[in-house]
């Protein structure tokens, strides 16, 4: 894998190679280069199955890794690509001309976290919350607590001593 | 008749719905022909489809952020939900991707009875699979038969772990306990009437006529397709690939078996049956292999510090396991603290039930659309999450 890694520095900017396991690394590249180094992968490298594409909310520094994992068949290796963007304006190039289900990925992480994929085809639809009004609430910043507070009426818990309950239900007119 | 059919400009059918050729349909979420809850929003012509929009949501309990918000250990009861057929495979993975992050090597003995948990429950999901494809073809006997097996084997997992659906056999470390006394004999019988069960399936339905003329030709998946639309497992296996993580990538004690891949060249949903029905025979195979060749005595897991105050190290992996519908993977980020950071689940379906099923719906009879359906074995929740 650190070969792989070395001769795709002479490329690409990637930095922070990280060897998980043989058949496992993770590296970062630039936003602008991802597309491009994703295609190369796929074309020169064998890396042709994107197992999926995902999204990390590191709040503290301001950031989401989105994580490319492609997987070469025949050397049964996965590679993970991570690009960091910007939390605040999050914006990326799509994927779907290179895989079929990249749009799917692209619409569930507009929903969940709010980043924009210009150009994926229905990416601005719904997909699994539908007439959703809040923040995205994938976010790490998404408190569900307040948001079910004032979103939804509070319901008082009832606790009956079984005894008196029965009693009064049962037996009122004694 | 012909003019009815939209005209095509640049690849795609232009049609306008208000001429009254054409008819928007919901096919589901509350559907005996959808497997679990979504909906397919489709626009048929005649009784053919034109065009088809998936559409899910109605299962979401939102697991992945659930998890953010709980330890280690308090997600296990979340994970398993996450596929109600086949909750092994998640548990296993969620447990795996705890011991990857934190280096622990796992015992021998809790390897085997690991994989057999896996089997077992993949035998179980087939079962349940094979009532529903049968089932979609109009032959509920089928459906019957083989939901009765599943409950047989659920009695078999009930009697081992003490749930029959939810096991949470497998814990971070190891598994949860042994064998009861006597259970191999009991397992035996059991997977042996299973085993003759699948004799007659081959008689009444993959040798039915009426089942060969609706699933020949259903939903043709070629070779090609396969990487663009990120299909794994037996969907990927039945055009031919010789695709399976357990060979591939051979996780807890799969390369001490003895299996084989098995393929079918057509890719259509009668090849995908025939791929699950093979299978089934193997996974019964390998529970005999594993119950042969199983050490008897040893630990059953690893000393772990105290679950409920566990920090696991600061780091990312990427766990991956070979379930019914395929390719099953957990992607785990720890930043060092005793929660999760965020755990991603890889379901098989998600690529299957949205980008892939949309393609393969068009010009489909709608009567065959829930056989098509149900032989891509797909599962909304895992979509969700």
């Amino acid at each position: 894998m650190k070969k792989l890694y070395d001769i795709l520095s002479l490329q690409f900017e990637l930095a922070d190679f990280e060897s998980k396991r043989s058949d496992l690394a993770f590296c970062k590249v630039k936003a602008s280069q991802a597309i491009s180094l994703l295609t190369h992968l796929r074309d020169i490298h064998g890396y042709t199955h994107l197992v999926m594409l995902t999204c990390v909310d590191w709040l503290e520094d301001k950031q989401f890794q989105l994580t490319y994992l492609l997987h070469n068949y025949a050397t049964k290796t996965d590679l993970g690509i991570l690009v960091f963007i910007d939390r605040d304006h999050p914006v990326m190039d799509s994927l779907h001309h290179l895989w079929k289900q990249g749009r799917v990925y692209q619409r569930e992480l507009h929903e969940m976290f709010g980043i924009d994929f210009p150009g994926s085809p229905g990416v601005e639809e719904p997909m699994i919350l539908e007439g959703w009004q809040g923040p995205p609430p994938m976010r790490r910043d998404f408190d569900t607590k307040a948001y079910s507070d004032e979103t939804y009426s509070h319901r008082p818990r009832v606790q009956n001593e079984p005894e008196q309950h029965m009693k009064e239900q049962l037996y009122s007119e004694d | 008749m012909e003019n009815l059919y939209p005209p095509i400009v640049d690849g795609k059918s232009v049609y306008d719905l208000n001429s009254q050729k054409y008819l928007k349909m919901w096919h589901g979420p509350q559907h005996p022909g959808v497997t679990g809850n979504m909906s397919l929003e489709l626009d048929i012509c005649g009784d053919q489809v034109i065009k088809c929009n998936t559409h899910v949501g109605y299962l979401h309990r939102g697991f992945e952020k659930l998890m953010e918000r709980r330890r280690y250990i308090n997600c296990f009861p979340i994970v398993c939900r996450i596929c109600v057929p086949e909750p092994d495979t998640n548990e296993y993975l969620f447990a795996a991707a705890m011991e990857d992050l934190m280096g622990i090597e796992i015992p021998e003995r809790a390897k085997w009875l690991r994989t057999l948990n896996l089997e077992l429950s993949r035998l179980a999901s087939f079962l349940m699979w094979i009532g529903g494809q049968s089932g979609a073809f109009g032959m509920g006997t089928v459906a019957q038969w083989t939901m009765a097996h599943r409950d047989f084997v659920l009695d078999l997992f009930e009697e081992w772990t003490g749930a029959r659906i939810y096991h949470m056999y497998t814990i971070p470390g190891g598994v949860r306990g042994d064998l009861p006394e006597g259970w191999d004999k009991r397992a035996e019988k059991t997977i042996a009437a299973v085993h003759k069960l699948l004799d007659e399936i081959n008689y009444v339905m993959l040798n039915n006529a009426i089942f060969k003329q609706r699933a020949v030709g259903l939903g043709v998946i070629t070779p090609e397709m396969v990487d663009a639309y990120g299909v794994v497992g037996p969907n990927a296996r039945c055009c031919g690939l010789q695709r399976d993580i357990r060979k591939d990538q051979p996780y807890l004690i799969y390369d001490q078996l003895d299996f084989i891949i098995e393929t079918e060249t057509a890719g259509d949903a009668y090849s995908r049956t025939v791929v699950r029905w093979k299978e089934m025979y193997q996974s019964i195979a390998l529970i005999r292999q594993i119950l042969a060749k199983m050490p008897r005595s040893g630990a059953l897991h690893a000393t772990l510090p105290n679950v409920l105050h566990l920090k696991i190290p600061k780091g990312q992996t990427y766990l991956r396991a070979e379930s019914t519908r395929g390719e099953y993977g957990y992607f785990m980020v720890s930043d060092g603290s005793a929660f999760p950071r965020k755990v991603t689940v890889r379901g098989p379906s998600y690529t299957h039930a949205m980008a892939l099923l949309e393609d393969l719906a068009v010009g489909v009879n709608i009567a065959d659309l829930p056989g098509l359906m149900v032989s891509l074995h797909t599962y909304p929740p895992e979509i969700e999450r």
